[in-house]
């Protein structure tokens, strides 16, 4: 295993790397097709470069545990705009999660609806190319035209075009309050139909999930709002109000419940040590009822205002004949190495994105050595 | 500014160049008479400008899917313009290139309230975005000073911003999905009323590409619903400084206000004797505007005028209705004008750390000096997106030369202190030639790599963006 502690280290070891490579921050996303290369950990480049509080920017190398950097941004009243997900608990993984990892996993939780994907707060990265070249793009400002966007690129990339060795993120106030609107006992239908009204009111929803099966069994849909206490609680009436046809409404304002419920959301939980595969898909939330019927799948969980659909279901199948026609994404986020190199793990492209896709990863990668085929 | 020396072997081409064309368009849509393409000859970087080979307006995704396709195998470079607003010339053509303008795609495909898009052609104007889906209460949230001419198009191939970016994001933000044509007539889909990616984030690396991976014909944008209302506080500072200070002060206490506008001294002059908002005279004025009801307005702006208050405002003035709010975003409205009502002058658009603010100023200020040349600084406090305004005199011999170097020198310093050249203009041909202040050679070779991927030929507006040594192989390969 090789694990540089600085970037000019991390290129090194690129360059100089006889064949392919594993790239590893914390290890806790053992997502795509397996990948058989010599480990290359990026966990040794940590440390927090930068942060100005009253410019909502941090600056982070890649290999910073994301319990540091939410420590750090805390200590301020601040947070990570796109609330990450926390694999372990759905994947059985173990170890820290690095804020390299979040960023190449593009990974994004349930406020993912308002405040963006991490994509959309990530302003700027630092790499290393499959040549072993450091390559910096974007920066540490919110509006940046100079140039490509390639830190998009690089989010969600998998490691595929890069290593990232540096990350500047926008971050936001931790609101002073949080309001949860809760609905028991919806369908699938209903609750979705709820969740597009609110999410189309003037309220600012911060969050827009339905379990069919929640916590004690029985369907809940949960509406989220944050903010300042009064306009917290102004909007929770509003949506009382607006929502009044739909069903008999809770509202929960307690941080610690509040923050657990969301938790069990963002990390879903209610999959945890269940068998099966699991499937992350992305549709227009109109469509996620119907996806989620057509998949026959022994759970499910709408978050996104039910255009982002988690399904357990039976091992080794693709379920993706559930969405033709009907456009959108699948990824199998969890499933036996067998399947995941059996199944195409990430959404399989049409000839020519496809052709684009694989002509980024021989510019960026010629060789071919940075998580090859990890992502198909 | 050099552009590169217009290709004989085309310009000798352009009878048959033009046949063809006319063979896949209307007659009205392809304009080659010399001068009817004069209209095309520049955008809104007017000290620049070239009448193109010849000007086509197609009027389907399919027709520029024809137009690109004859343009490739003839091998004659494409400029994509949308309604010709840039101040970068990101639509500054060449003698040897085909304006590709997408005017006729104006049609809204789709509107969709319970999944908040709007897909529409992308030659249809930024705010009519906003004025399809007004009925029901919702907008388009990138709103550019230019909204009311610019097109979805040329907001996609800058990734355009706006006043309203501290909250609601830039284009690349609120854009879902678009349907694209490459340089080879191949149409490609990419994103869609779904969230994110499901392989590479092509639609980000699109978004802000200048037009020069691609011909985007369609977009699906997201749209919000209206807040309940929105109204600003004005404050006045003695120091440019405190000012800055401020901005810090309200983003650290957790306010996330939709807007705050900066305005120095000689911006707050001009206005004032232009628009007669009732700008107090100080050094610097902030606007700060927040949303929401009538109650979380009263509670946000309470707090944010507590904050001013520490820093010992010349004046402050919270406005209590619509009548009083238009009058506080009169000025900055005016702004622009009111400059050029005093004076030529050339927009920059650098951004930088909010932090460096007061830093950032003072050398301005200073090299005002040196120069000789006034400055007007007027921009997006909140995101540290600057735009100061350089005076010059475009009849003095000399004068634009000179207020080019001066905004050369602002931009390097912008990217000294941790920011980048353009916030939200784009390169075009203006900042072009300071890309290597910001970007090694790796880092542009980079970026150079993609548009090998998406056009391979090099056709699509060519000469912008990168440093013309720096693409000269490609170009003329």
């Amino acid at each position: 295993m090789m694990n540089p502690v600085t970037e000019a280290e991390l290129a090194e070891a690129v360059a100089g790397a006889p064949g392919p490579l594993r790239i590893m921050g914390g290890g806790t996303r053992p997502i795509g097709r397996p990948v058989a290369g010599e480990l290359l950990s990026v966990a040794g480049l940590t440390g927090i470069e930068l942060y100005e509080p009253g410019a909502l920017t941090i600056v982070v190398k890649a290999g910073t545990p994301l319990a540091e950097v939410e420590a750090a941004l805390a200590g301020e009243g601040q947070r990570l705009p796109f609330e990450p997900m926390d694999h372990r608990v759905l994947l059985g993984s173990t170890g820290e999660p690095t804020i390299g990892g979040v960023a190449a996993a593009n990974v994004s939780g349930p406020r993912r609806i308002q405040a963006g994907a991490c994509r959309d707060s990530l302003m700027g990265v630092r790499l290393v190319d499959g040549r072993g070249t450091v390559i910096k793009n974007g920066g540490r400002v919110m509006k940046n035209v100079t140039g490509y966007d390639l830190v998009k690129l690089m989010a969600g990339s998998y490691g595929t075009l890069g290593v990232l060795s540096e990350l500047s993120f926008k971050v936001l106030p931790v609101p002073e309050a949080v309001a949860v609107l809760l609905i028991e006992g919806l369908s699938d239908e209903e609750a979705v139909r709820a969740l597009s009204a609110a999410l189309g009111s003037p309220f600012d929803v911060s969050g827009a999930a339905h379990a069919p099966v929640g916590v004690d069994g029985a369907p809940v849909t949960m509406i989220r709002i944050e903010g300042f206490a009064d306009s917290v609680a102004y909007r929770a009436e509003a949506l009382k109000t607006l929502l009044a046809g739909v069903g008999e409404i809770a509202v929960e304002t307690d941080p610690e419940k509040t923050a657990a419920g969301w938790r069990w959301v963002r990390d879903v939980e209610g999959f945890a040590g269940q068998p099966g595969d699991v499937w992350r898909i992305s549709v227009k939330p109109s469509e996620g009822p119907r996806v989620g019927a057509a998949l026959q799948a022994q759970g499910l969980l709408y978050d996104w205002g039910g255009g982002l659909i988690w399904a357990r279901v039976a091992e080794g199948r693709d379920i993706r004949p559930a969405l033709e026609g009907i456009g959108g994404h699948a990824t199998l986020i969890r499933a036996s190495e067998e399947t995941r190199a059996a199944l195409p793990v990430f959404q399989p492209e049409l000839a020519p994105l496809a052709a684009i896709s694989a002509g980024l990863r021989a510019q960026f990668d010629p060789r071919g050595i940075l998580n090859p085929g990890l992502m198909g | 500014m050099e552009m590169p020396t217009p290709n004989p072997d085309i310009l000798a081409r352009k009878a048959r160049i033009v046949e063809r064309l006319r063979e896949v368009l209307p007659r009205d849509a392809v304009i080659d008479d010399v001068h009817e393409t004069r209209a095309y000859e520049c955008d809104a970087l007017t000290a620049y400008r070239c009448p193109p080979l010849c000007a086509v307006l197609p009027a389907s995704t399919q027709e520029v899917s024809d137009v690109l396709r004859i343009c490739s195998e003839e091998g004659v470079p494409v400029v994509p313009r949308g309604s010709g607003t840039s101040l970068a010339g990101g639509a500054l053509p060449t003698a040897d290139s085909v304006i590709l303008g997408v005017a006729r795609l104006t049609e809204v495909l789709e509107t969709d309230y319970e999944n908040r898009f709007i897909r529409v052609q992308t030659g249809r104007t930024n705010l009519s975005v906003t004025g399809a889906v007004e009925e029901e209460d919702f907008f388009y949230a990138p709103d550019p000073s230019s909204q009311l001419a610019c097109a979805i198009a040329g907001n996609i191939g800058m990734n355009s911003g706006g006043a309203h970016c501290l909250k609601y994001g830039v284009t690349t933000n609120n854009l879902l999905g678009v349907t694209m044509v490459l340089m080879d007539g191949t149409v490609v889909e990419i994103g869609g009323a779904h969230l994110d990616a499901g392989g590479l984030d092509l639609l980000g690396v699109i978004c802000g590409s200048e037009g020069q991976l691609g011909v985007v014909t369609e977009a699906t944008l997201r749209i919000l619903r209206k807040p309940e209302g929105a109204r600003p506080v004005l404050m006045g500072f003695d120091r440019n400084e405190v000012a800055g200070e401020c901005v810090s002060d309200i983003i650290k206490a957790g306010v996330l206000p939709v807007a705050i506008e900066f305005m120095d001294r000689p911006v707050i002059r001009a206005t004032e004797a232009f628009a007669h908002a009732g700008y107090p005279d100080c050094e610097a004025l902030l606007i700060v505007e927040v949303e929401g009801s009538e109650a979380e307005i009263d509670e946000q702006l309470g707090l944010i005028t507590q904050i001013a208050r520490k820093h010992n405002p010349v004046e402050l003035r919270e406005s209590t209705n619509a009548e009083e709010s238009a009058k506080i975003w009169l000025g900055r409205k005016s702004a622009f004008g009111a400059m050029g009502q005093i004076n030529d002058y050339m927009c920059l658009d650098g951004t930088i750390p909010v932090s460096s603010l007061p830093y950032v100023l003072k050398r301005i200020g200073e090299m005002s000096e040196e120069y000789g040349l006034g400055v007007g600084n007027v921009f997006h406090a909140g995101d540290g997106n600057m735009h100061p305004l350089i005076l010059f005199d475009a009849n003095k011999p000399g004068d634009l030369e000179l207020c080019e170097r001066f905004g050369a020198d602002i931009l390097k310093l912008c990217v000294e202190v941790g920011g980048c050249l353009t916030g939200e203009h784009g390169v075009g041909v203006e900042k072009r030639d300071l890309m290597h202040a910001q970007f090694s050679p790796e880092d542009m070779e980079a970026q150079l790599r993609v548009k090998d991927v998406f056009d391979p030929q090099w056709l699509l507006n060519p000469a912008k963006v990168f440093p013309l040594d720096v693409t000269e192989s490609r170009r003329v390969a």
